[in-house]
């Protein structure tokens, strides 16, 4: 017996019991989702699923193995946005085989189409999978990009002197940003001096302070003078014992004291009123 | 071949460089401004650098030379008007244009050959 004539037995046997099985489906996935999903919502979707999967194992049209990919794309996506676990999301399309497994258990004569059905379950579900694993990073790559757009506020403090509050852990690319941020505020603005906060960054190994070098370097040969601010206990403790050396540049506890000296070095002095 | 024209305004000599700079360019620019620091006896020379875009080692290497020239001749160097990517550039060739000075525009530069802050 050949692979073809088994889908179209398979096909017009599940036509036959359409009602059963997409009712048992709906039970066990229902089970899985803990009333995340209304059971009539679900029902639909699964009904759907199994009128396409049943129309691309008869091979009545072209079109049915594309629409079925699509749905089951979309099913995934909608499961992986939701917050359903990878699990979850293939027992949706897996337990069509245990739903299925029961009617025929009884049916001798209908086992090499069910293993044939089987099969093609068991691709199915590894492409909810494959769809639910690029959802979520598709996710995670969006919220990396609106955490780069946050995290690099430059800040006005008076005239001719700008603050820029480094938050979050340093990386390569996040310093090239926060770097090009500031120089291209220092041009911007015409301000002298700049204040390189680091309150925000939980710790300082070596490749972050070349990062801020580096910053500081580039915003000097525009010819604005920077100072470091910021520096927690721990963090200094970290700095000293790896041995990292700021050289000339100003380094100073607090955003105040950083301010202060930056007035001072403008010649500007703030007294009492 | 073309050449940079260098003003001078008071006792200061002002280069701005407006196009795409050549070696051979940059090496008669040097030569020029030699000439000239010895020539007027200026104590200053600022280097307008806002029409450039690229940069690489050798220009790197030539603002610092024209810099240790102009010193032979006590005059000090400010380089202004240098764009953010040519600052980054320069920071990740590792050139940090040691013994000249640098401001964000003319007008400071000029603060700065005047000795006011």
């Amino acid at each position: 017996m050949d692979v073809d004539t088994s889908k179209g037995r398979m096909a017009a046997y599940l036509r036959d019991h359409h009602d059963k099985v997409v009712g048992r489906w709906s039970e066990l996935v229902a089970a899985g989702v803990r009333g995340r999903t209304s059971p009539d919502e679900m029902r639909r979707e699964l009904d759907d699923l199994f009128s396409l999967i049943v129309r691309m194992l008869s091979d009545a049209d072209d079109h049915a193995a594309g629409e079925l990919r699509a749905a089951l794309d979309e099913l995934s996506r909608t499961r992986a946005r939701d917050g359903y676990t990878p699990s979850e999301t293939a027992l949706n399309v897996f337990s069509l085989k245990e739903a299925v497994y029961e009617l025929v258990a009884d049916a001798a004569e209908m086992v090499p189409e069910y293993l044939v059905f089987s099969r093609m379950v068991d691709d199915l579900g590894l492409r909810t999978f494959e769809t639910y694993s690029a959802a979520r990073e598709q996710i995670i790559s969006d919220q990396a990009t609106t955490m780069l757009e946050l995290s690099t506020p430059v800040v006005r403090l008076w005239d001719g002197i700008i603050a820029v509050p480094f938050v979050g852990t340093l990386d390569s690319v996040r310093t090239q940003l926060v770097m090009e941020k500031l120089l291209d505020s220092l041009v911007a603005t015409g301000a002298g001096h700049a204040v390189i906060d680091i309150t925000g960054v939980p710790t300082v190994d070596t490749e972050v302070a070349q990062h801020l070098l580096k910053t500081v370097s580039a915003a000097r040969l525009l010819g604005a003078e920077c100072t470091i601010s910021g520096i927690r206990p721990q963090v200094a403790q970290t700095i000293v014992s790896l041995g990292i050396e700021f050289g000339d540049i100003a380094t100073k506890a607090t955003l105040a004291d950083a301010l202060s000296l930056a007035l001072q070095q403008a010649g500007l002095k703030v007294v009492r009123a | 071949m073309e050449r940079v024209p260098i003003l001078k305004i008071g006792r200061t000599l002002f280069v701005s460089i407006q196009i795409d700079l050549q070696d051979d360019t940059v090496m008669r620019l040097q030569e020029d401004l030699a000439d000239e620091l010895a020539a007027t006896g200026a104590r200053g020379v600022i280097i307008d650098i806002t029409g450039v875009e690229i940069v690489d080692s050798f220009i790197g290497r030539m603002l610092t030379t024209i810099g240790s020239v102009s010193r032979l001749f006590d005059a000090e160097t400010v380089i202004v008007g240098m764009r953010p990517a040519v600052a980054i550039t320069l920071t990740e060739l590792g050139l940090t244009l040691s013994g000249v000075r640098t401001a964000l525009n003319a007008e400071k530069g000029l603060e700065i050959l005047n000795g006011r802050p």
